[in-house]
């Protein structure tokens, strides 16, 4: 499963979250993102996917959380220590659970402010701009509304095409059906498929929604209780029989055993 | 009637000036949530480095440049040694922390400029406008005229600035989600910086007019008393809020200055003068009780 050959750009080696000094809340977790793949972090609520992508992105400083084991490698050196800004200058960025939209600014600022890093003319930010309503023409159409009074879809549209601004060649997506209408989040993961197929943008796509996440990923990992219980390819996953049973709700019917119970109590923690 | 507005005018203008330190509060309550209790001793620090520096044989554009590299200076030594330490402390220990650093600014400062008030000469007289006195028979002050248009050049240039820039638009993103602004790569620290120095600036032109106005003072410290009222009305995000607070203030209080006194002196007889000393917070009162988020209080947008 794991072939050498594939570059591993990210590489999350056995970390550890504590929030406020007390709350352990990862406890060793170790995952990979290859490049130009897409990889879906699973788990239920609660299970620490969140935490992962914010300990990656040095984002967890502002909630009291601290990483006190283990390391974060991208392209073969240590990202650990830097802060975002500096992440984002080197291709790592985050759109972060709930969208976080600038709600005062028009959609247009907010994809703007996303180049904030970048040492862009004039006419190479237009360029960008253009390239982003390229992919999410509804941005176009509502570029001078501000963000605030714009749909869900929309606001994470725009959470992203911000991102995109940053000329990144990875993004940590957290959670981007959340809220979301079926056919919505079905548009928004095409646009995450094609930003990845076209433009090479790796991801780390953070999920409970673990059918459609699967769909479109590459391989996945099971976080459950700050831990990786279960990793593979997607469509492995897809097929597995416990992750039917647990994440997709296709339980081939008729087999109860005792490991059918054992496996029973495990979806209810998952779902819980 | 020409009276009536004679005092509206003049009040309107004051009001101004009281607008241009509320300016400074909105902008560092809007990017970083702190209350800057401070903004008065810089409005005194400011005024007092032009005076100094000009008592030691500078000429006012250079003392006015190097009370600006002063003012900026200081700002951006306040985000960084004592802001930056507080970060994710809770809104009051920040609060507490700038009323430490406006102690410290009025201790300091006499120390190196000297504590005797002294006046500053802008070259502005404050005398009537001959125009209106003909014509009008009013009573206009050349200078708060001159202040009035100084602030509305500056406002004008904060709004571009905060409206065309990338700094500018950085600066609003942080002041809305200062989280989301850090995912995206903006240096949060950085932009706190240029707030304080910017907020140092507007102190500077503050100090600049009321200094020349009232004299350079301790008592300019309490500029920012009045600027709290004037906040309360405008609402503490608002620029325009500050200015339309700014002029509401104003001529409100010397409206009441002249015509409440003879109400309350029939009804009760005896003497209430002074009522402008007070009566801005009192309507300032009023107003929380009604509209606590005041005028432009930006609403919280609330859709998800
Ligand atoms: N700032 C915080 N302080 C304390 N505990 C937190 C904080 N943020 C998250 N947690 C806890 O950490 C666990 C994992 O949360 P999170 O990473 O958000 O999970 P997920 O994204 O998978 O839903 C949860 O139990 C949550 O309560
Ligand atoms: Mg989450």
């Amino acid at each position: 499963m794991t072939t050498p050959a594939v570059e591993h750009y990210l590489s999350i080696n056995s970390i550890e979250v504590i929030y406020d000094h007390v709350i352990l809340v990862l406890k060793g977790v170790s995952l990979n993102v290859p490049k130009g793949k897409i990889v879906a972090l699973l788990g239920a609520n609660g299970a620490g996917k969140s935490t992962t992508l914010k300990a990656i992105s040095n984002l967890l400083r502002a909630e009291r959380g601290d990483v006190t084991k283990g390391s974060v490698e991208y392209k073969g050196q240590r990202i650990d220590q830097l802060s975002p800004n500096e992440l984002v200058r080197r291709g790592v960025i985050q759109v972060m659970e709930g969208r976080h939209c600038f709600g005062h600014l028009t959609i247009e600022e907010n994809l703007l402010t996303g180049a904030y890093t970048q040492p862009l003319s004039r006419g190479q930010l237009k360029e960008k701009l253009e390239k982003v309503y390229h992919y999410f023409p509804r941005l176009k159409t509502r570029r001078s509304s501000q963000a605030g009074y714009t749909s869900g879809g929309e606001q994470q549209m725009c959470a992203i095409g911000r991102a995109l601004m940053a000329q990144p060649e990875m993004i940590l997506l957290d959670e981007p059906s959340m809220g979301l209408a079926p056919q919505i989040v079905e548009e928004v993961f095409e646009i995450v498929r094609d930003l990845n197929s076209r433009e090479g943008i790796s991801f780390l796509l953070a999920e409970q929604n673990t059918m459609v996440a699967l769909k479109y990923a590459d391989f996945g990992y099971i976080l459950e209780n700050g831990r990786v219980v279960m990793e593979g390819d997607a469509g492995e996953l897809r097929s597995n029989e416990d992750v039917k049973e647990f994440y997709l709700g296709l339980s081939s019917a008729g087999r109860k055993s005792f490991r059918d119970i054992k496996h029973y109590r495990r979806r209810k923690r998952w779902l819980s | 009637m020409e009276f009536f507005f004679e005092v509206l005018i003049g009040g309107l203008l004051s009001g101004v000036m009281y607008a241009l330190v509320a300016l400074g509060f909105v902008l560092i309550y809007k990017a970083s949530g702190v209350f800057n209790f401070a903004q008065g001793a810089m409005v005194y620090l400011a005024a007092l480095s032009v005076a100094g520096c000009m008592e030691k044989g500078a000429p006012l554009w250079l003392a006015v440049i190097l009370a600006f590299v002063i003012m900026t200076l200081f700002g951006i030594a306040t985000e960084r040694f004592v802001l930056r330490k507080l970060v994710n402390q809770p809104p009051i220990a920040l609060f507490m922390a700038t009323i430490g650093l406006a102690f410290f600014i009025e201790g300091l400062a006499p120390l190196v400029f000297g504590s005797e008030p002294r006046a500053l000469d802008l070259g502005i007289v404050d005398e009537p406008i001959p125009y209106f006195l003909d014509q009008w028979n009013m009573v206009i002050s050349k200078f708060d005229l001159v202040a009035a248009g100084v602030a509305s050049v500056l406002v004008a240039t904060l709004a571009l600035f905060f409206q065309t820039t990338r700094v500018g638009r950085a600066l609003r993103a942080v002041a809305d989600d200062h989280q989301a602004a850090l995912s995206i790569g903006i240096p949060l620290q950085h932009i706190w910086a240029i707030v304080w120095g910017v907020a140092g600036f507007v102190a500077l032109v503050a100090g600049l007019m009321w200094g020349a106005r009232n004299g350079v003072q301790f008592a300019l410290t309490f500029t920012a008393l009045k600027a709290l009222p004037v906040l309360i009305l405008g609402g503490f995000t608002s620029v325009p809020g500050a200015i339309v607070g700014g002029l509401i203030i104003g001529a409100s209080e010397k409206l009441a200055e002249i015509y409440i006194p003879p109400v309350l002196a029939g009804w009760f007889g005896g003497n209430f003068g002074g009522i402008e000393g007070w009566f801005p917070y009192i309507l300032a009162l009023l107003f929380l009780l009604v509209r606590p988020e005041g005028l432009f209080g930006e609403r919280h947008i609330d859709r998800v």
